[in-house]
């Protein structure tokens, strides 16, 4: 029944006591905040119901939880809830009165607990989401595109400045990383590849492993994969700091169009940056692969590149290539929409950032999965 | 009330590289009144709150509160000062990811052990406390207005029943209705729980209606502490064209001149 006071309070009033006194039950001591986390609530109420008033003129020191607590008390009393405290101050008066005024209403009842018809109309509902994102990012792209559309017919409204800008950041910038792994994915394949072909004495086919792999798929694919982890964060964090701070509004307000000044830069730059990324990333696939044939298998660089003339067909490289502006489609929107999409609070733009990165990169390998098929139709 | 001030500021410098905000200031804060501080843009009045608060280390200077120097002080002790008070930034500075109940709560959870209904309970009545309607316990600080986000706000600051209380701007951007009620909900939780306010304002009708005394900061000090009539007959350029001029209740045709020139 007895409740410590933290060593910091300088104050020496003891802690808090409650002894019964015939039909009064006398509180002392510090009731405050810090008391209930070593008070005895039920032992507390159990002496107010066998008393007709509570006494507080030994309280030393009361506050918004005191004042709660001795509330409760008093409509445990005989003498209720209105005249059940005595002895106390203008000042606890006054608090007293305060908290009583802002009690919680009685009905503040459980919650009731989550029914089976509860759980299917959060199912509908967030399907219902789905869909309507869907449509939202569908409506989007034709937006884009329209207003791409609308600045090749007059090239003047081409933010040039700014394309030349976005493809510095999310194309100059990148080809250290770009270039780096694909080498290391080229040492990897030829590495993996020459361990499995030895056996069978094919080691030389390692070359048309290395080439088709990297030319067809993995170059391209990889690099989409870091250019949405790179640049598709940067656009979702940059749009959606903008539209926080209402400087989209603005721009709107100005008779501007903030698709064709802040999107359709991004999407350009990413179209013209993602094929040279990937022609990069080819490269230096082939040139990592190269190096790690000779050093393994003993092919030379002169053999490696007759045989990946005369063996790899162009149309490989041609199918890398073709993926690669659709790709970059597919990050700038989702990176762009998503950006459009974060609200006011600095939640939603941290949500929103990693939704737009696990969402491209998780469409570009569905896009690619797609062209796997298409290409495999028409034969090449 | 003793005569010993709550909190004790003397000769406070804080730069900013070459920028001296504060050269020198000296500020007493006595207990259980409400201080307006006021200056113009620039001249620190946020700075010395967070100084106060221990958010920024000043260049030179010694801060008390509590006649406990806020500055040279190690982490246990500034933890249990800073319970001691409580703060609300200008614009509430609500957690965006907590509702406002636990927002409210937060403080509550950090330095105490409490049993979960006991304090959503003392957090419900803090939260009704401030006029915040029920509905708004569940709401995330992205859901409310301004106005509510700052009376939500101010609810966390008082959630451990603080001994002081540091209001930013608590009436910049509401509506004179708003700003009136938050002035009287600020002088009535004043009274009630018995609150030392240190309220940096730039609103007039704040430091007439509520405000003990007002502090002027001008020329990197403290110009003048006093009573709003004092102010008022202070003779000096900055502090009679804030209190005189044209957006002050004492407004005079001389002042409406003034303004369209």
């Amino acid at each position: 029944m007895s409740a410590t006071t933290t060593k910091a309070q300088p104050d020496p009033s003891g802690p808090v006591r409650f002894d019964s006194d015939g039909g009064r039950l006398c509180v002392q001591g510090r009731l405050t905040i810090d008391a209930f986390q070593t008070l005895d609530l039920d032992a507390a109420r159990d002496q107010a119901t066998q008393a007709e008033v509570i006494d507080i003129a030994g309280l030393s020191h009361m506050d918004t939880a005191g004042a709660w607590f001795l509330l409760d008390l008093a409509q445990r009393t005989s003498a209720g809830a209105a005249s059940g405290i005595t002895g106390a101050s203008d000042a606890q008066t006054q608090l007293i009165a305060a908290v009583g005024d802002n009690l919680p209403p009685e009905d503040a009842g459980e919650t009731p607990p989550a029914r089976l018809v509860d759980h299917l109309e959060k199912l509908g509902r967030r399907v219902a989401l789905a869909g309507s994102n869907a449509l939202e990012m569908v409506s989007f792209l034709g937006q884009v595109i329209a207003t791409l559309g609308r600045v090749i017919r007059h090239p003047r409204q081409l933010r040039l400045t700014s394309v030349v800008h976005h493809c510095q950041e999310v194309g100059v910038q990148a080809v250290p990383i770009v270039a780096l792994m694909a080498f290391l994915i080229g040492v990897v394949l030829a590495f993996q590849g020459s361990a499995q072909l030895r056996q069978f004495g094919a080691e030389v086919f390692v070359v048309d492993l290395i080439a088709i792999s990297i030319l067809r798929e993995l170059g391209i694919l990889l690099t989409a994969i870091i250019v949405a982890g790179r640049s598709g964060s940067a656009f979702t964090a940059a749009i959606g700091s903008m539209k926080m701070r209402e400087e989209i509004d603005a721009m709107r307000t100005l008779g501007l169009d903030p698709v064709a000044i802040l999107i359709v830069p991004r999407v350009l730059a990413l179209i013209f940056m993602l094929p040279a990324l990937g022609l990069i990333a080819n490269v230096s696939g082939l040139i990592g692969g190269a190096i790690m044939s000779w050093i393994e298998l003993g092919v030379s660089p002169a053999v490696f590149q007759s045989r990946l003339v005369s063996n790899t067909d162009v149309w490989h490289f041609n199918v890398g290539m073709i993926k690669a502006p659709f790709f970059a489609l597919i990050i700038g929107i989702i990176g762009c929409y998503q950006g459009m999409k974060v609200g006011g609070d600095a939640e939603s733009l941290g949500r929103l950032t990693s939704a737009s990165v696990v969402m491209a990169i998780f469409m570009v390998i569905v896009a690619d999965a797609l062209f796997s098929i298409f290409f495999a139709i028409v034969g090449v | 009330m003793t005569d010993e001030p709550i909190i004790r500021v003397r000769g406070l410098v804080t730069r900013f590289g070459t920028t001296v905000v504060h050269d020198g200031l000296d500020l007493d804060v006595k207990r259980g009144e409400i201080i307006g501080v006021v200056g113009g843009s620039g001249t620190g009045k946020s700075v010395l709150l967070r100084s106060i608060v221990g958010l920024l280390k000043p260049a030179e200077g010694q801060i008390e509160v509590f006649g406990k120097s806020v500055r040279d002080t190690d982490a246990d002790h500034y933890r249990a000062l800073r319970r001691r008070w409580g703060v609300m930034f200008q614009d509430g500075a609500l957690f965006s990811s907590l509702t406002v109940r636990q927002n409210v709560e937060a403080p509550m959870r950090e330095q105490l052990d409490l049993d979960d209904d006991l304090r959503a309970l003392l957090a419900g009545i803090k939260v009704r406390m401030v006029g915040l309607p029920d509905r708004a316990l569940e709401n995330y600080p992205s859901e409310l207005s301004g106005g509510m986000r700052k009376r939500a706000g101010f609810a966390r600051a008082i959630a451990l029943d603080p001994e002081i209380v540091f209001l930013d701007e608590p009436t910049a951007g509401l509506d004179p209705i708003g700003a009136a009620a938050f002035d009287k909900l600020i002088k009535q939780l004043q009274i009630s729980l018995g609150l030392t306010v240190f309220l940096v304002t730039h609103d007039l009708d704040s430091l007439h209606a509520i405000c003990d005394r007002i502090a002027v900061l001008a020329d990197k000090k403290v110009l003048a502490v006093g009573t709003m009539q004092e102010m008022m007959d202070l003779d000096h350029p900055w502090v009679h064209e804030y209190f005189h001029g044209p957006r002050a209740r004492a407004a005079t045709p001389v002042a409406d001149r003034k303004e369209t020139d």
